[in-house]
């Protein structure tokens, strides 16, 4: 059971509880009208220490297609943290009015500091560049609907594999199936760091630069953004940022049910002539984000 | 070579890594107490070549989790009535709290009021530990 509990990070839950979390966004998915009262009379809190249009609305829909309010800041200026107030005193007086909390927070760690404090279930929506599980579990949920399974995968992540979190997480958490192998693909300035690595056998994983060539072998090809600011000079990114670009041409040469996931917001990492490619699944990973938070919201507050 | 008494009841702290000890009396508050403590430098050693030693004339709490992190090769002995009672053998403490500080300046130990912020051990060959909330690694 996962009433009362936080999620702070992508292994607080067991595979098995995550399984349950999966099974239920599916139900949600397939007959939502059941579930538009789910949640009716619950309060979320959402509270974000930094802008994000995206993860917040994600978490405001889930609740409001559950029959549930919100109530929240999007900046901490609008707020008591204005004021100095701790982090800790802000979850206490938030636990006196909702049922169930959402935070985002620049600082790495502050959402498990506030849970410690907490009297109800607490949601990290992404701590700095740290940890940001209800994105993994979208990327999972996701992967699970298109594939049918989260085992027996190839898995190529692409892009700004040094500093995207979203990527570091996935690896942790698909590395708990049996018989996943992933497949590195990024220039040598942002490369996988080694204690991810450091984590896996060695037949599990290959990193190289070419992802035209690594292309055919994948099941699956995840894009992240690769950052102008990330690089050491202009004339580096130039020279590198087509070359992890993603387009129909490259497509070609990947198999006929791979699918192409993004954690977006994209910028050019996958050209627009992909999007009506039926293996382009990002923004349907997005609308999966909702359901799997809906089902997250339900079984912390133990609902049915 | 000086010779120092045996102590009747208290405790020796034995196999401190040469030059370390003026280190370990300092952090134990030892330069501040009103009883019997000695620190011996440089004591030919079968197995070390040479070593530390500091005896404390007194029952004192040792808080070993802080021994253990400066030294985790020390030994602690406890004495009553002249006679060890008690080898303590310390290690690298697996989790510490308290004494270790993040220096991740995106940490939320940099900007929030937090004394007890714990470290756990990944690495105990060069005394790595992690911050529990950042997961930076900090050496000990």
């Amino acid at each position: 059971m996962l009433k009362d509990r936080h999620l702070i990070q992508p292994g607080d839950f067991t595979v098995d509880e995550l399984q349950g979390l999966f099974e239920l966004a599916d139900k949600i998915m397939e007959s939502p009208e059941r579930y538009m009262d789910a949640c009716r009379g619950k309060l979320l809190a959402t509270l974000f220490y930094e802008p994000s249009t995206r993860t917040r609305f994600s978490f405001e829909a889930a609740m409001l297609r559950l029959g549930g309010e919100t109530i929240g800041f999007s900046e901490p200026g609008s707020s008591s943290v204005s004021k100095g107030e701790s982090i800790g005193d802000t979850i206490r007086t938030i636990g006196c009015y909702a049922d169930i909390a959402v935070m985002r927070h620049p600082k790495e760690g502050a959402p498990l500091l506030a849970s410690k404090k907490s009297v109800i279930p607490l949601i990290n929506a992404g701590d700095g560049g740290h940890q940001h599980p209800t994105q993994t579990l979208t990327d999972l949920m996701t992967i699970r609907r298109y594939k049918n399974r989260l085992d027996n995968l190839v898995i190529g992540l692409c892009g700004d594999l040094k500093f995207g979190r979203t990527v570091h997480s996935l690896v942790k958490a698909l590395s708990r199936y049996e018989n996943i192998k992933f497949v590195f693909i990024a220039p040598k300035e942002l490369e996988i760091p080694s204690y991810i690595t450091d984590n896996l056998q060695k037949e599990q994983f290959e990193t190289t630069q070419d992802l035209e060539g690594s292309l055919g072998k994948l099941d699956i090809l995840y894009m992240t953004r690769v950052q102008r600011e990330r690089f050491f000079s202009e004339e580096e990114y130039l020279k590198l940022k087509d070359y992890f670009l993603l387009n129909a041409k490259k497509m070609e040469k990947a198999k006929s049910d791979m699918i192409v996931m993004h954690p977006l917001p994209r910028i050019n990492e996958i050209s627009t002539d992909m999007d009506n490619d039926k293996r382009a699944v990002y923004f349907e990973q997005a609308k999966m984000g909702m359901y799997i938070r809906m089902a997250l919201i339900m079984q912390l507050l133990g609902v049915e | 070579m000086i010779k120092i008494d045996s102590i009747k009841k208290g405790i020796v702290i034995d196999h401190i890594k040469p030059g370390c000890g003026h280190t370990i009396f300092k952090d134990l508050g030892l330069h501040k107490v009103d009883y019997t403590v000695v620190l011996i430098k440089n004591i030919p050693s079968t197995k070390m070549g040479k070593k530390d030693l500091i005896k404390i004339e007194n029952e004192i709490d040792l808080d070993l989790t802080m021994l253990g992190l400066l030294d985790p090769n020390l030994t602690v002995n406890i004495v009553e009535n002249g006679k060890i009672t008690e080898k303590i053998k310390l290690k690298l403490p697996e989790k510490v709290k308290g004494i270790l500080k993040c220096k991740n300046p995106r940490c939320v130990s940099m900007i929030e009021n937090i004394t007890d912020v714990e470290f756990t051990l990944i690495d105990p060959e060069n005394k790595i530990y992690t911050c529990e909330y950042c997961d930076t690694p900090v050496k000990a």
